[in-house]
């Protein structure tokens, strides 16, 4: 028993000086109430009010029917009007507006005429996601006077599943949940070594009888539980502020947190054996993190990425907590549909915390 | 001396930095119950030593035997019998003195039924109590060092290595911690202790003094200070510089050293008039001054044993 009694007090040791550290205490809380409260309202795929500025040399019925049909869509806010095109690029190049209306003096002659283009919409393509939304604005239709167009149905309709009212915060935090537990995890750990290391704490700890092993457990112990708090916080602000449902078992999706903490906290032990300093410390997790954040899927979907980039993100265990969470909470899907995904989880845990072991046993020769 | 009354013993025992030789074939003979110092300046390779003997680093030759067991090969079975004290306090400091205290003891597996009397005893001992809700970062140099010395000693080791423990508190501190190192070895712990102070290096029982890696004289501190092989000369001046100028001329001097108003010169016991030459030195350059024959200090002593390395590669 003397192992576990050595753990514990390794433990116990690392809860006191977590609960005297406030800062450490507040951002347990304050970080992924803060970044679920920041992601769930500003990021959002949802594009409206674009500014947008318009030429309209025709100012005929039609042309004027034509902004006013723009308007209408909400997508576009008509922030000014201007009487060249010239003018229309000059505000476009201050930013002043993001999309730019010309329409020409033969507009009407032009609607009728198949081969040539109505009106121009100039877009700022410094922005991909204002492009994509400008090139939904082509479909809007056009129509003489009292002359009803056909309407035509839709050839092919899409049916998004699981979000059947596309909304951003849905997509976003399950992924979310990934970032943040990644965050706080690798940071906690990555510098909890390395400080007992700085501080001098370390060269009395190893000349006692406890292991390495016993010592990086302990260390580990308290931070899962802290993560699993996290989760439960994400998840309840989640349900509460943007209405993101669990529809999988909340039980899955708290053993595939365990994992995914697991396997962080031993990363960030890895880490904090290899690294000298804190700061160095720091460092090393905001390396980790843009990789994470961009190639994990969260933000781009994972198989439009280059094969590289593909073996890369498979390579994170981000990627594979995210594909669970999105799994389990949005698809409704069990542990046993995406068993591969915790395997490799489990074994990167397993295998970063041996690593941390065996490179800190060895520290001082 | 028997391998049973010995709680240290170390056979050619040398650590190599890449191309830098840390500690040199180094031999020793530690008594069991005894208080031995390691002196040396600092690079000296008393720490590297030290870290030796609990296994912490693997000499790159040599062998080591501490307290009956090989090291570094088993010293795992060593930690719970050796207690350590770090140059560097390395107690933590968000935790109070108790707090500290209990950890230590849970480390070593203190049975739960004697802890709590354990953590009393030494709160008494070393003089904590009114502390024990004190955070340790908030004490006084003095106070972490007893605390230190109370957490090396809490499982009662039968070895306590203490690298420069005093080398961060004031005089008085520095006293009372000497008492209780007594106290120790008294009670049967063998205490390994290195230091450049040499006021500290005369309580040792036993001294090493190392330089450059190597043992360069190993003994009881009077009986180094009987056999340095050396004249000691001291000189009285108006004006020391200058007399140290003139002695440091003749040839047959080894060193000369001013404290003060006063010069040690050291001369080698085969010149059989030392203090005769020195005296006519003086005279022959018209400086007044008092020249008589003084017994050796311990610095005396380390200043022969490092000089004669450097005379001898000369």
């Amino acid at each position: 028993m003397k192992p576990l009694s050595r753990l514990m007090a390794v433990t116990r040791k690392e809860v006191r000086q977590m609960r005297r550290d406030r800062l450490t205490f507040a951002m347990i809380f304050g970080i992924p109430l803060l970044q679920i409260i920041l992601f769930g309202y500003a990021i959002n795929t949802d594009v409206r009010n674009l500014k947008t500025a318009i030429v309209d040399e025709a100012n005929t019925h039609l042309s004027r029917d034509f902004v006013a049909q723009l308007t209408a869509t909400q997508v576009t806010d008509i922030h000014v009007h201007v009487s060249t095109v010239a003018q229309l690029e000059d505000l476009l190049r201050a930013g002043e507006v993001s999309i730019g209306v010309a329409i020409p003096h033969d507009f009407d002659r032009r609607v009728a005429d198949d081969t040539r283009a109505a009106a121009h919409i100039l877009v700022d393509g410094s922005d991909p996601t204002i492009v994509g939304i400008a090139d939904g604005l082509r479909n809007l239709p056009l129509r003489f006077d009292t002359v009803m167009e056909k309407q035509r149905t839709e050839l092919i309709e899409v049916r998004p599943y699981y979000n059947p009212e596309r909304r951003t915060p849905v997509n976003i935090i399950p992924g979310l949940i990934g970032v943040i537990l990644m965050m706080t995890m690798m940071i906690f750990t990555a510098v909890a070594v390395v400080r007992e290391r700085e501080r001098g704490n370390l060269e009395l700890l190893i000349n006692t009888p406890v292991t390495s092993a016993e010592l990086m457990i302990g260390k580990v112990l308290p931070y899962i539980f802290i993560g699993l708090v996290q989760l439960a916080v994400i998840l309840i602000a989640g349900d509460l502020l943007f209405d993101v449902p669990v529809r999988g078992s909340v039980l899955d999706l708290y053993i595939a947190g365990c994992v995914y903490i697991a396997a962080n906290l031993a990363l960030g032990l890895f880490f904090s054996t290899a690294v000298s300093s804190q700061f160095q410390a720091i460092q090393l997790t905001f390396f980790m993190m843009l990789p994470s954040i961009l190639l994990s899927g969260f933000v781009f979907p994972f198989d439009g990425m280059p094969q590289i980039a593909r073996w890369i993100g498979e390579a994170l265990p981000i990627t594979h907590f995210i594909r669970l969470t999105r799994g389990i909470m949005l698809r409704e899907a069990g542990l046993g549909d995406m068993a591969a995904e915790l395997i490799f989880l489990g074994v990167f845990a397993f295998v970063a915390m041996t690593a941390a072991a065996l490179r800190f046993s060895k520290r001082l020769d | 001396m028997n391998i049973d009354d010995l709680a240290i013993q170390a056979r050619g025992l040398s650590k190599d930095f890449g191309q830098l030789r840390a500690v040199d074939r180094l031999d020793l003979d530690v008594p069991r119950a005894a208080i031995y110092g390691f002196l040396g300046p600092n690079g000296s390779g008393k720490s590297t030593t030290i870290r030796m003997l609990c296994g912490l680093l693997t000499p790159t030759e040599g062998s080591a035997n501490v307290l009956g067991v090989d090291v570094p090969g088993h010293a795992g079975d060593l930690k719970p019998r050796i207690g350590y004290m770090t140059q560097r306090f390395s107690l933590f400091g968000d935790l109070t003195v108790y707090e500290n205290l209990q950890f230590i003891a849970e480390i070593y597996s203190i049975p739960v039924n004697r802890r709590a009397a354990r953590i009393e005893e030494v709160l008494e001992n070393y003089d904590l109590v009114e502390q024990r809700k004190q955070f340790a970062a908030t004490m006084s140099g003095g106070q972490r060092q007893r605390l230190a010395l109370g957490c090396a000693v809490i499982h009662k080791p039968e070895l306590l290595l203490l690298d420069e423990p005093t080398s961060a508190v004031d005089p008085q501190s520095r006293r009372d911690f000497w008492a209780n190192l007594f106290r120790l070895a008294e009670a049967g712990t063998t205490i390994l202790v290195s230091t450049h102070y040499m006021d500290e290096a005369e309580r040792c029982h036993r001294l090493a003094i190392l330089d450059h890696g190597a043992k360069v004289a190993d003994g009881p501190p009077q009986e180094l200070q009987r056999s340095t092989g050396m004249t000691i000369i001291e000189v009285l001046a108006d004006d020391p510089y200058h007399a140290q100028t003139a002695i440091s001329a003749l040839p047959v001097v080894a060193s000369v050293t001013q404290l003060g108003i006063r010069l040690r010169v050291l001369i080698p016991e085969s010149v059989g008039d030392g203090l005769e030459q020195v005296r006519k030195v003086l005279s022959d350059h018209g400086i007044d001054a008092d020249s008589r024959l003084s017994s050796a200090s311990l610095e005396d002593v380390f200043v022969a044993v490092t000089l004669d390395e450097k005379q001898v590669a000369a």
